[in-house]
């Protein structure tokens, strides 16, 4: 069931958060840390360990892949909400500081990438629900 | 007439959002396979339309958060909060590559420490150039160049006024904007096209936001190791910024 899968990436996130937060308050922070990506780590090891046992049905993934192609609309939306008055007319103190972090870890991502480079993917086919859920289970 | 229907749509708010963000994507669609003949990515189009949208809100509304501002927008703000939006790209970890991740692993916990470090001393030697001279005021506009969240963290935490908190909040916000509208044209020379490399762009660029939206706008299968390691990047930083990184502001400027 397609709720099977969206229920447990509900878990995953709610687990995620919760540590998160809880690791904030003991690095003593206002702030999470990591709780999103603590949430990811525990979905890759679930679904990992889901299909070794063949738990894992084309329903359920459907549950959680739908939530991860809306991801797009999504940021599109968080986009539509910042507050891109007050960063245009922040005065150029914002600006320069900003464009130039910018530019300073363009450079060092260009650096750090080349320096070793990792294994490119392959060409982009056009995404589909069912080839996904074929590839689990084919 | 036209009352009933904007009074349903306001009603209606997540859906009238859906229903939105559907347009905008249909739209931008067209625009890149026409207009730029695919060479620029939908995505981009259509996150720049939003960003466009969130600047219309603001100036009509003089409110702080865009187009969900406006009272028929609001299911936009649901839509794109933090709550789905890390719902979403928690479901992104289902195409992580397990291997791929453990490979770059060191190099995501250097990227990390380095996207904490290099953003805050370029923030601090603008404010020393703008005229800021007091370790509190540098330490929280450094901070801000970090991200939106570890300026403001900072800054309450050491005491800072409330104009260099907003001012450090605008640097992190200009920051996060940049990166989503300059990742898709720098991605080529960033060597932007595998797990490795977007799992150092996620530690090195940082804010979650900024990170997420350049490689959604990139590359869409890029998204979730971008993501991996860009989580963890306001925690650190909110943790060094009012400790180490101020005591070593402090050191220097005395």
């Amino acid at each position: 069931m397609i709720i099977y899968g969206v229920g447990l990436l509900a878990l995953c996130t709610l687990v995620g958060v919760v540590v998160g937060d809880m690791l904030g308050v003991l690095f003593g922070v206002k702030s999470n840390v990591g709780g999103v990506g603590i949430a990811m780590i525990l979905l890759i090891f679930i679904r990992i360990w889901m299909d070794k046992r063949g738990l894992m049905t084309i329903e359920t993934e459907k549950g959680v892949v739908f939530w991860g192609t809306m991801y797009i609309p999504i940021v599109v939306a968080m986009a539509a909400q910042q507050n891109v008055i007050s960063a245009v007319s922040s005065g150029h103190m914002a600006i320069f500081a900003a464009v130039a972090t910018v530019i300073v870890c363009t450079l060092t991502i260009a650096g750090l990438s080349h320096y070793k480079k990792g294994e490119p993917l392959p060409k982009e086919e056009e995404f589909n629900l069912a080839e996904l859920g074929g590839k689990a289970h084919g | 007439m036209a009352e009933t229907i904007l009074s349903g749509l306001t009603h209606l708010g997540l859906v009238t959002a859906f229903a939105l963000v559907a347009l905008i994507m249909w739209l931008s669609t067209k625009l890149s396979k026409y207009l730029t003949k695919g060479r620029v990515h939908a995505s981009a189009i259509a996150i720049v339309i939003g960003l466009i949208l969130a600047y219309v809100g603001g100036s009509v509304t003089g409110g702080q958060k865009g187009i969900t501002d406006i009272a028929l927008f609001a299911g936009v703000g649901l839509m794109g909060g933090a709550m789905l939006r890390d719902f979403a790209i928690v479901a992104t970890a289902f195409e992580v590559q397990a291997s791929e991740a453990k490979k770059a692993g060191f190099i995501g916990v250097l990227a990390l420490f380095l996207g904490t470090i290099l953003p805050f001393i370029v923030g601090c030697i603008f404010a020393w150039l703008f005229g800021y001279r007091d370790a509190v005021s540098i330490t929280t506009i450094g901070a801000g160049a970090v991200t939106y969240i570890v300026g403001p963290v900072t800054g309450a935490a050491i005491g800072a006024s409330s104009e260099v908190m907003a001012l450090s909040i605008a640097t992190g916000l200009v920051k996060a904007i940049c990166v989503m509208v300059s990742t898709p044209m720098t991605a080529k020379f960033m060597g932007l096209d595998n797990p490795r490399s977007a799992m150092i762009f996620g530690g090195l660029a940082g804010t979650v936001s900024g990170v997420s939206a350049g490689l959604a706008a990139t590359d869409r299968r890029l998204v979730p190791y971008g993501a991996l390691t860009a989580t963890f990047h306001t925690g650190l930083g909110c943790l060094m910024g009012p400790t180490i990184l101020y005591l070593c502001v402090k050191l220097l400027v005395g």
